[in-house]
């Protein structure tokens, strides 16, 4: 199964997206970002980093790339696309995904593991999960704020398309329960312990579209999976969900 | 030559990052009258000759595709600027053609 990663000026995550889908036991197919053509893969997955400089807002100009004006019907025809943090902006900004990504309400970049929770385990990209799994990928961004308005919202939470939230107040040990030593052990200050790392209205990480092919989410899977590097190999799932759905498609 | 000047903003009901960092800001150079800072974009799109109306709809077109994002925010201003004055006492009114 081929699965095409895209390469923007200005993508960084392209590299690791490639190696994730090879690790996952799929074949990586480079896209350029001026091709108008997805050479025939079977799934596209729009890396992180900071396309075109994020001049203008992040993903605006990447949207109107010549590979868009290919991947936008493609995905509207059911091909299954993950962007990822730069690339679930590009998305949101072609209108594939709903809502849009502003700057984090601290105004500092952040980068941490973070705890997230699977809502949605139906689409493409997270079959091999189940609904409620609590997993921890790495998320590093400026503009990572998902804002959209009530009605939007609302319409997302109705139809189940919120795909992933942030997990908030699980950092620091609590209730009767918590061994003394625990407590009395240094705790490490979080300083988002207690509400979402980038003021994500309701702490929405990554949503879907109607059909569930195509999937966003701002926290960076293709970092997590491999031992060794990264918080977990929860990351994994990501690319052998969409392998085993192009299998049974 | 002339210049169209297109200003957005964020729409009032998303939360503005820079504008509030502004905002906390100005106190401290004892501005204090300031009881809220919004911070928009403003650009200034160059044509060879003068800005028609033809101009003016094709800039009200890229404003609205490219240059803002309907989701987050609204094109509040498309209009022409004319060329700096030859002299200030014949200073004319800018010409100002509003969405």
């Amino acid at each position: 199964m081929k699965i095409g990663v895209v390469t923007f000026p200005g993508s960084l995550d392209d590299h690791d997206a490639r190696r994730a889908v090879r690790v996952a036991g799929g074949e990586p197919v480079s896209l350029w970002h001026g091709d108008d053509s997805l050479h025939g893969v079977d799934a596209v997955v729009l890396p992180g980093g900071f396309s075109y400089g994020d001049y203008l807002r992040a993903g605006a100009i990447a949207r109107f790339a010549p590979v868009m004006s290919a991947l936008i019907p493609a995905a509207r025809g059911g091909l299954p696309v993950l962007g990822i943090c730069n690339g679930f902006q590009i998305l949101c900004e072609s209108h594939l995904l709903p809502g849009a990504m502003i700057q984090n309400d601290h105004r500092t970049f952040i980068c941490r593991d973070q705890r997230l929770r699977v809502e949605n385990a139906t689409t493409a990209w997270t079959s091999d999960f189940a609904r409620g799994d609590e997993i921890t990928i790495v998320l590093k961004n400026q503009d990572g704020q998902y804002v959209a308005d009530q009605r939007a919202l609302d319409e997302l939470e109705g139809e189940g398309r919120v795909a992933f939230r942030y997990v908030v107040g699980r950092s620091v040990p609590d209730g009767p329960d918590t061994d003394a030593a625990q407590v009395t052990a240094p705790v490490k200050y979080d300083r988002f312990a207690t509400r979402n790392p980038n003021g994500s209205y309701r702490d929405i990480a990554g949503v879907t579209n109607e059909r569930g092919n195509v999937v966003g989410l701002m926290p960076h899977p293709e970092h997590a999976i491999e031992e060794g590097y990264g918080p977990s190999l929860d990351g994994r799932k990501f690319f052998t969900s969409v392998l085993r759905s192009l299998v049974n498609a | 030559m002339g210049i169209v000047v297109v200003d957005v903003m964020l729409k009032s009901e998303i939360l503005d990052p820079q504008g509030q960092a502004v905002a906390g800001a100005l106190p401290r150079l004892g501005f204090h009258q300031f009881t809220d800072v919004r911070q928009g974009k403003r650009f200034e799109l160059t044509v060879e000759g003068e800005v028609t109306d033809e101009v003016l709809a094709a800039a009200r077109s890229a404003a609205e595709t490219m240059l803002s994002n309907p989701v987050i925010e609204d094109v509040v201003g498309v209009r022409a600027q004319q060329p700096a004055p030859q002299s200030p006492a014949a200073e004319p009114q800018a010409a100002e053609h509003q969405v």
